[in-house]
């Protein structure tokens, strides 16, 4: 989904914004904004007084200037809604050729059968093979396949899916790139993953999130109180023998609403869900997103997250006597056959520190003991021509060799132990060699963490935001690679159900928690946390249990999630910062150009309100009129804005708050003094008023 | 200004910021009933109380039972001032034999003294009895005060606890409101004013033979009492029709000196107790910074304009309205102080202010009365705009906005407005259409833009629940009784009710720790954006009226046209 044609520039973007920016102006799609529908209400009444006054031969240009100027508000208002809405209807649109309208197998009893995909109900099982598109969500229930996803994900790197295990799931619209997989159908054509998305995209009915709620009755209130303001200056003025007519008054009344804010507000929601889809991040409400701001901690899985996902062997300790040659010579050779990372990382390790070349075992001479659950240990036996064994190599748990070297009479050296306890207290793992009665030594296997990510760490705790490791190695494990990564605690033989509590108890003491995860015993701990990001690569369990996908399986994606929740708030509480500071100067503006001609001394041109006229504007038209060319036109201004958010930096909320308070406050105050003053020159210049 | 007027500000704001910690850490400890210096004296009276009112002081009520019990004791408090009023002529202790009250007067009176706002449309010693003054009147300044506080408790309750619903007992606050700080502080000092001078008798009216041959007519009665409390509790309402302006309640320098000290004194504690029963002084110090900065700018700026010369009338200093042994400074100074708290108290006549010091008394009051304010009413008015400022901020961080950790949603934010801009709306509609309606005209003393303030003042004194008044103006007509009685109660109730509701919804939550990037509102950045929150908000609202009245004026009168 990384569709980058959707830029600012398109042009065709815009043309359709700018139609449906009209189609928007009816009162119906108008009402669901309260303070762009009293400015709806405030330019219908003046287009009305122009055109009756106009019946009545008397053309005001000026009333003709202020409705065409508050239309333009509007629809600048509209604009910008659409057009936040159009970059995600584009991508959409983008997405929905992938589905699938084509024929599919689907297996029913022992026979296959043609139908149309969108018959597919959830259980049915389906054959996909190389070529086909997978025609809905799913779980691979046989079979292994590359499947290429970047209809969903804009990888254009083939991934495994495979049967069982957390790499099962498969997405509606993929498409098989080589080998056979039989697949049982989660989801009905319409709830699949890419409707979803799709939907979410395209939905403009979003619903409203709670700070967005809050901020709409701040300014509805604002709204009112202002209306009032307005209607009882009329009556204040006809007191003071003032003449103010609708016009002018409706003109005040618009400025002071707040119309900057109010007009942007949900163009910047649309464009914060617009953000995240960009950064490849699904979000399933924009609740989800707004939280993510607010994170205090984050639960993150070790594995695969904070480390390369694999342990790899680092050090050959030998038992006393015995060379450290001969102890690699044979860990070697039992790992030969075992294709686990760890198996290669010691292979590769022993040949590097002593050239040994991997062996060639014929399969004549040796026999492959696998690795069990039960025996906890792997290796081989070198067997004589009769089928005798000649060699019984093995390397496994420490305890496990242990036992088995006693019960072969030998014994475990007791140099060795210490070299055993010296690696789990480092957060390595130590694997035991032995070798025909003896144990040669052990290997040092070590958890290897990402480079880079104690940096991002860093950065989160910046933001405010305390990183939990949680790992199923045993509580020294844990703590050794929880220094090293730098995470600030960790849950050491964490279960499902310690994740889920974990959740609940930091919950519980008011804290947000975040959860990125994969696996199905992830589920529960992903839908209780309040932003759960699910990986894309995850099974579908966790999936559907998050409330955020994330199509790059990225874990630090968390970062940009919360910028992302940051910036939508911040950027709704600067714009209305800078909406409500504009006003003074509005009122500078608009209200000496009302008053001027009160009380009068004879003999003078202007009345003693005049000395309120700091901008000395050219005429009070001009200054009523550049005071509503100023407020339609900042919202044209701000449109980038809104839609790009404002910067976000990870820094202290005071710093954040002075630097928010000095542009958007200070400037708000100041800007429109300069604007408007600039605004008058240039109409009083071209003749306008 | 002289320099003993600049000396007696400074001792006087040097005492305040004194017995503020004082104050209000005794004040910390009564609400909390913890032991204070004095209760062996007042705690088997608190326990008699509560045995013989059946009141079990260990019951926590939710918000809801909390206003209820308000809400009844107030309808009480109404129907005893009520009917006391249009019975006085067959009670006791109506020495001059005053005639029963008219019923729109003793409406408009009853719902005054039991909001804490004590607007009076009559004058004391004409209308009202002895024992309405003593039975009714000063019982209401004692419990409508101590209502202000327990609201305050419960918002305060409401920031500290978490999940829960249990915020308080009313009873229980308003008996250790009453017993353990009005009473204490009132007797202390009606003491202090008896030594000064100020009179305490049941005695008919005197009449005095004066040098010049004449009969004057003194009136008489308890007043160093009631006076004591209408100070203290932001009350203000005058036992003499011309309030502490008279001899007989405000008879010397040092009087005067006192009586506005008390004025400042309750909401000025409040704030400490406040920040220590949040345990956040910082953030209590920043609201006080604040508060006590948006005064000294209104006073600063009712001073200057006082001292002005008046081109108009030729003369240097305006005297007229105001007591000569009083003089400028104390006259403005004490204005600066009853508008900014809720007290509405004066030592001399408004209307005869310069029109950019009444236009500061006004705008202190269309505020909201939350520079300093009403006892307990004055704080929980500001915290209201601690929420909406802490909304901005939070946004602005990033943040779902919180204050004190618990989460501002939708419903507190509402909450917020309403009872933001409740009064600002009265206020506007009030003065809307007593101009707009030929009735409201009549009352004008004057015309022009001095006659609009007085609309304004009118308006915005009776909706913020100040109760001075800019004397031009005849507020005793049967419709300004009743509609600025209706505005009396919706400046009071339209704002409690509400802080009470968002204590419940607070106190409903969980706090959340706090981080780095929390917002701290204890910081001076906090404290300008609070600022310029409370002067936008009531910039934005009032500037076309106050500029069509007093900014005019002040203009006109440079131009020496007088109204």
């Amino acid at each position: 989904m990384k569709n980058k044609n959707t830029s600012l520039l398109d042009s065709s973007l815009y043309m359709e914004s700018i139609g449906s920016a009209f189609k928007k102006l009816h009162p119906a799609a108008m009402i669901k904004n309260p303070v762009m529908f009293v400015t709806w209400v405030g330019a219908g009444l003046t287009t009305c007084l122009f055109f009756s006054h106009w019946m009545f031969f008397k053309f005001s240009a000026f009333e003709l200037q202020i409705s065409l100027w508050l239309w333009f508000t509007i629809i600048f208002a509209n604009f910008a809604e659409a057009l936040a809405e159009g970059r995600g209807k584009a991508q959409a649109e983008g997405l929905k050729k992938n589905r699938v309208q084509a024929f599919t197998r689907k297996v029913v009893g022992k026979l296959e059968e043609k139908v149309l995909a969108t018959s597919l109900k959830k259980g049915d099982v389906v054959i996909c093979e190389t070529g086909d598109t997978i025609p809905s969500d799913g779980e691979v229930i046989e079979g292994i396949a590359s499947i290429d996803e970047s209809a969903i994900t804009g990888e254009s790197a083939p991934v495994i899916r495979e049967s069982g295990g957390d790499r099962s799931a498969v997405t509606g619209g993929t498409k098989v790139i080589s080998d056979r997989i039989v697949i049982r159908i989660t989801a009905e054509i319409g709830e699949t993953f890419l409707d979803r998305i799709i939907g979410l995209i395209e939905n403009a009915e979003r619903q409203k999130t709670p700070n967005e709620i809050a901020l709409t009755i701040v300014l509805c209130a604002l709204t009112i109180i202002l209306l009032l303001a307005a209607t009882t200056l009329k009556i204040f003025a006809d007191y003071s023998h003032i003449v103010v007519t609708i016009p002018v008054l409706i003109a005040l009344l618009v400025c002071l609403i707040p119309t900057t804010i109010g007009g942007l507000l949900s163009a910047i929601g649309i464009a914060g869900m617009d953000r995240l889809i960009r950064k490849n991040v699904i979000a399933k409400s924009g609740r989800a997103i707004e939280a993510a701001g607010d994170i205090d901690i984050l639960l993150i899985d070790k594995t695969g997250t904070i480390t390369l996902g694999n342990r790899m062997a680092v050090a050959f300790i030998a038992a006393p006597h015995i060379l450290e040659e001969e102890l690699a010579e044979a860990a070697q050779l039992a790992s030969l056959s075992d294709e686990t990372p760890e198996g290669r990382s010691i292979v590769v390790l022993a040949k590097e520190n002593f050239q040994l070349r991997a062996k060639t075992l014929r399969p004549i001479e040796s026999r492959f003991v696998p690795f069990s659950a039960q025996t906890r240990m792997s290796g081989v036996d070198v067997l004589l021509e009769n089928g005798q064994v000649e060699r019984e190599i093995r390397k496994g748990a420490v305890d496990a060799i242990k036992t088995l070297v006693i019960a072969k009479g030998g014994f475990f050296p007791s140099e060795l132990q210490v070299a055993v306890d010296e690696i789990g207290a480092s957060g390595g793992t130590p694997l035991a060699v032995f070798d025909n009665h003896k144990v040669l030594g052990v290997i040092h296997l070590k958890d290897v963490v990402k480079g880079g990510i104690k940096e991002r760490f860093a950065e989160l705790r910046k933001m405010g935001i305390r990183t939990i490791m949680i790992t199923g190695d045993n509580p020294m494990t844990a703590a050794a690679i929880a220094a090293e990564a730098g995470v600030d605690d960790f849950i050491a033989e964490a279960t499902p159900e310690s994740k889920l509590q974990k959740i609940r108890d930091d919950q519980r003491k008011g804290f947000l928690v975040a959860m990125t995860g994969d696996g199905t015993n992830d589920a529960p701990a992903l839908a209780q946390a309040d932003v759960g990001v699910a990986m894309n690569t995850g099974t579908q369990a966790a999936r559907e249990a998050g409330n955020m996908v994330d199509l790059d399986s990225s874990p630090t994606k968390v970062i940009d999630i919360v910028e992302t929740g940051k910036q939508l708030l911040m950027t709704r509480g600067a714009l209305t910062t800078f909406s409500i500071a504009n006003d003074l100067a509005k009122y500078f503006a608009i209200l000496p150009a009302i008053f001027m001609h009160a009380y009068i001394v004879d003999g003078e041109q202007r009345g003693p309100l005049a000395a309120l006229d700091i901008m000395s504007l050219y005429s009070p038209e001009s200054a009523i009129l550049s005071a509503v060319i100023f407020n339609a036109l900042i919202i044209v201004f701000l449109i980038p804005l809104a839609l790009r958010g404002v910067s976000c930096v990870a820094s202290s909320s005071s710093a954040l708050l002075r630097r928010n308070l000095l542009i958007y406050g200070l400037g708000g105050i100041f800007l429109p003094f300069v604007g408007i003053k600039l605004i008058d020159v240039v109409i009083t210049f071209i003749h306008l008023v | 200004m002289t320099s003993s007027g600049m000396l007696q500000i400074g001792i006087y704001i040097s005492l305040l910021l004194l017995l503020t910690p004082l104050l209000g850490s005794y004040m910390a400890k009564v609400f909390v009933g913890a032991r204070t210096f004095l209760s062996p004296l007042f705690s088997p009276c608190e326990r008699a109380i509560y045995r013989f009112c059946l009141i079990n002081p260990a019951e926590e009520m939710n918000w809801k039972k909390y206003a209820w019990s308000l809400v009844l004791l107030t309808g009480l408090g109404f129907l005893a001032t009520f009917f006391l009023q249009i019975n006085q002529s067959l009670l006791p202790l109506n020495p001059q034999h005053l005639p029963d009250v008219p019923y729109a007067l003793a409406f408009n009176t009853a719902i005054s003294f039991m909001t804490n706002t004590n607007w009076q449309a009559y004058s004391g010693e004409s209308t009202l009895s002895y024992l309405v003054q003593m039975l009714a009147l000063t019982v209401q300044n004692f419990v409508s005060a101590a209502m202000g506080i327990a609201a305050l408790l419960v918002l305060i309750r409401g920031i500290t606890r978490n999940k829960t619903h249990e915020l308080g007992n009313f009873w229980v606050d308003l008996t250790r409101g009453i017993l353990y700080v009005l009473l204490p502080l009132s007797i202390i000092f009606s003491l202090l004013l008896l030594s000064q001078g100020v009179i305490q008798n049941l005695s008919p009216y005197i009449t005095a033979h004066t040098l010049e041959g004449l009969e004057q007519l003194l009136p008489m009665g308890p007043a160093a009492s009631q006076i004591a409390i209408k100070q203290l509790g932001t009350n203000g309402g005058g036992f003499f029709g011309v309030n502490s302006a008279h001899p007989f309640e405000n008879p010397t320098g040092i009087s005067n000196f006192l009586e506005a000290l008390a004025i400042l004194l309750i909401p000025s504690a409040l704030i400490y107790m406040f920040g220590l029963m949040l345990n956040s002084r910082r953030h209590a110090w920043m609201i006080y910074l604040v508060t006590i900065g948006i005064f000294a700018l209104c006073a600063s700026v009712m001073l200057w304009s006082e001292y002005l010369p008046n081109p108009a009338l030729g003369v240097a200093q305006m005297l007229e309205g105001k007591e000569l042994r009083i003089g400028i400074t104390n006259s403005a100074w004490w204005a600066a102080a009853t508008t900014a708290a809720s007290n509405g108290s004066v030592n001399a006549m408004h209307d005869s202010l310069s029109p950019l010091a009444g236009g500061m008394a006004m705008f202190q009051m269309l505020l909201g009365e939350i520079i300093f304010g009403g006892a307990g009413s004055g704080l929980y008015g500001m915290l209201l705009f601690v929420l909406l400022t802490v909304f901005l901020a939070g946004l602005m961080v990033g943040r779902t906005p919180e204050y004190m950790g618990k989460k501002l949603g939708a419903r507190e934010i509402k909450m917020v407005l309403l009872a933001i801009i409740a009064p600002s709306a009265t206020v506007l509609i009030g003065a809307g259409l007593s101009i707009a309606l030929p009735a409201g005209l009549n009352s004008l003393a004057n015309q022009g833009p001095h006659g609009l303030s007085e609309i304004l003042y009118t308006w915005g004194s009776a909706a913020n629940n100040n109760g001075s008044a800019f004397a031009g103006f005849n507020a005793n007509t049967d419709s300004f009784n009743i509609f600025l009685g209706v505005a009396m109660l919706i400046g009071r109730f339209a704002v409690m009710f509400p802080v009470l509701a968002i204590a419940g919804s607070l106190a409903c939550k969980q706090a959340a720790p706090t981080s780095e990037t929390t917002f701290q509102a204890d910081n001076l950045t906090f404290a300008i954006l609070l600022v310029s929150v409370i002067l936008i908000i009531g910039a934005l609202t009032f500037i076309p009226a106050l500029a069509l009245g007093p900014v005019l004026e002040h203009f006109l009168m440079n131009t020496r046209q007088l109204f």
